[in-house]
């Protein structure tokens, strides 16, 4: 029978299945971090379990740490401990752990790809959303609760019932100026935040296959955005290139033997989705939110919506008066003072190398903070190798040191309250950047323009 | 995991719409690391100020609504994963939300942790929330083992899992289970693809 990419990856993993449509699915890797794993380590102590399989996790600090100063001691106590915690419990259960200022150290999202962690036909979960990013590869990859987080760590699998397909085809060319985040915000503002889920989303078609790994991560990393649990792209000759002589990835003949595998791994003729949605590239342009979920898109030269589709009225009413904004009218013009490069879903070598090539020689507006947060500690060491500091200095932004940051400002990297802030991450939900900021999502792209012009422009008269 | 089988309780009506997991419980109070104590900082920024006065427009400090019930917009628990969210509704006293919709990992979450998320339709919905406007003694009564919620003699039926239905009126965690099935895992690891 035709399957699809999922399903291939999906019952390869199933131990056994149970009544009630629930499976044991098996998990390859385990990526942690320290803010959703000590109740999880608790939990295992005080049932006095062991650690089923240590060698298939990897643990990094990045949610809590601050990005400024990282080889002195953390200065926040909650954070502190939080970040000793992990390093405790990686000691105890004697996992590997890549610490502040160890070379591997960064967002879980960004390192598992670099460090060749992440293989097509793999399972990953982290207590993570965005865990959705592996899917870049073919990968079977969801964010989960803490309690999972113990149960993977107690039995290296969890009970699933398994989600409904869907197929996202994107055909065709992108215009000038549109990057893999304008598409996914694109899909998701068609969609809505809730449109996915219930879903596993496979990402299809020319405009899709024609990106970098980079690129299809952004993708992929959103897929929680419109609700689904994850978003996968079948691994093509850009993906094995991607992997090939990573640190863990397979080596030599081991490597060609998984390249022969990992080839099977796409949607055969005939499988059927739950549901099928097709774009054109063409049509998809550079795109901003203006509300207080992902969901709440447009293009950057369109107008806000006078009312919403479907939904309650008052909730997006709720939301534009939160974001200052009123129904019907361009954002065009308006005055941004706040610019975050960074995050799960924008912070790799490819979103530092656009932003550094479009300020280079330009310089950032007078009153704008434009902060660029690298996803690890690899991404900072390239883009240093590369020069990319030196202009993005020049041009008035500011490097920091690899760690998730102003995305969800856990750390001391927040927007002001009422300030607008143009950000490459991932939620512009209310408060998610620090109590009362008011975040507008955007691709690398369209943030570096509007932190040059301290106002939000129609990009496409802006091109280098 | 507390035991779930019947709840009779007044309700609190919070219509809004897509409330995301960082409204339940805001990222900066994630620092702990243990489970207990979330409540307090439950919904933190809808119901209290910057200078920790409380927000009197927000449905939580209104003495007028309380209950174990929480009745919510549809889409409620987008977002983060955080089981932090499950955690604080719970920890402050809720032992049900009842929404037209719910976000995929929010539900796991709360099924794990004793508070049973209740989906039920868009119309039964706005009647609920317009009952308990009208009179804030409404009594709800959702009963899991027969999977059914009722309000002034309305009932409907709601869907959970069979599995987790079982884990949560006996109280079980998955956790005992897959530890359980130990040799069975190791079976399939050694048959497995081993990329």
């Amino acid at each position: 029978m035709a399957k699809t990419l999922f399903d291939k990856v999906w019952d390869a993993h199933v131990v056994k299945q149970l009544e009630g449509n629930i499976d044991v699915l098996y998990i390859d890797r385990h990526l942690i971090h320290e803010v959703t794993s000590p109740q999880a380590f608790a939990e295992l102590e005080n049932r006095n379990l062991p650690l089923f399989r240590k060698d298939q996790m990897v643990a990094t600090p990045d949610h809590n740490v601050p990005t400024e100063n990282q080889h002195l001691p953390i200065k926040d106590a909650l954070s502190k401990h939080q970040v000793d915690t992990l390093i405790e419990n990686c000691e105890k259960f004697n996992v590997e752990l890549y610490g502040l200022g160890h070379p591997f150290q960064g967002i879980v999202h960004v390192i598992g790809p670099e460090l060749g962690v992440t293989l097509p036909g793999r399972t990953m979960v982290c207590g993570d959303s965005h865990t959705s990013t592996h899917g870049a590869f073919g990968a079977i990859a969801f964010g989960i609760g803490t309690s999972q987080v113990a149960q993977v760590m107690a039995s290296q699998c969890l009970l699933q019932t398994r989600p409904k397909t869907m197929r996202i085809t994107v055909n065709g060319e992108l215009p000038t100026g549109v990057l893999a985040k304008d598409i996914i915000l694109y899909i998701i503002a068609q969609l809505t935040a809730a449109g996915g889920t219930g879903y596993f989303v496979e990402y299809a078609g020319s405009a899709i296959e024609s990106l970098s790994m980079e690129a299809r991560m952004t993708i992929c990393n959103m897929s929680i955005e419109m609700g689904a649990r994850g978003g996968m792209i079948a691994p093509d000759q850009t993906t094995f290139d991607y992997i090939e002589g990573r640190e863990f990835a397979p080596q030599g003949e081991e490597f060609e033997k998984a390249v022969a595998y990992w080839k099977t791994l796409k949607t055969d003729e005939g499988a059927s989705f739950d549901k099928e949605y097709t774009y054109e590239a063409a049509d998809i342009a550079p795109m901003i939110t203006y509300g207080t979920n992902p969901g709440m898109g447009i293009k950057i030269s369109g107008n806000v919506p006078d009312k919403l589709g479907e939904g309650s009225q008052d909730s997006f009413r709720k939301s534009l008066d939160y974001m200052g904004f009123n129904p019907g009218e361009s954002l065009l013009g308006k005055e941004v003072n706040w610019v975050f490069i960074g995050s799960c879903t924008n912070s790799r070598i490819e979103d530092l190398r656009i932003v550094a090539d479009y300020v280079k020689g330009k310089r950032k507006a007078d009153g704008v903070n434009a902060m660029i947060v690298p996803g690890s500690k690899q991404v900072e060491k390239q883009a240093i190798a590369e020069g990319l500091d030196k202009v993005l200095t020049e041009a008035g932004f500011v490097l920091r040191e690899p760690g998730c940051s102003a995305c969800l400002g856990m750390n001391e990297d927040k927007v002001p309250a009422g300030e607008y802030c143009v950000s490459t991450s991932n939620r512009n939900f209310e408060g998610r950047q620090g109590p009362g900021a008011r975040t507008l999502l955007a691709s690398p792209l369209v943030a570096a323009i509007t932190a040059v012009e301290g106002k939000i422009v129609d990009i496409s008269k802006h091109l280098n | 995991m507390e035991k779930f089988s019947r709840i009779v309780s007044t309700a609190v009506p919070l219509p809004n719409e897509d409330v995301d997991t960082d409204q339940i419980i805001p990222a900066r109070f994630l620092k702990a690391t243990s489970r207990e104590g979330f409540g307090d900082n439950l919904f933190r920024d809808w119901r209290y100020n910057n200078d920790n006065t409380a927000k009197a427009d927000f449905v939580l400090n209104n003495p007028t609504y309380s209950g174990q019930v929480l009745v919510a917009g549809r889409n409620f628990g987008c977002g983060s994963s955080r089981e932090h969210a499950a955690w604080a509704l719970f920890d402050y006293g809720f032992r049900v939300v009842v929404s037209s919709f719910f976000a995929d990992i929010f539900k796991g979450n709360a099924l794990g942790n004793g508070l049973l998320p209740v989906q039920v339709s868009d119309e039964y919905l706005a009647a609920l929330i317009a009952a308990v406007k009208a009179d804030p003694e409404t009594e709800v009564t959702v009963e899991l083992q027969a999977q059914t919620i009722s309000f002034n003699g309305n009932e409907a039926s709601f869907e959970v899992n069979a599995y987790k239905k079982e884990c949560m009126l006996n109280g079980y965690d998955d956790i005992d289970y897959l530890v359980s099935i130990k040799d069975e895992i190791e079976a399939f690891e050694a048959s497995a693809i081993t990329i």
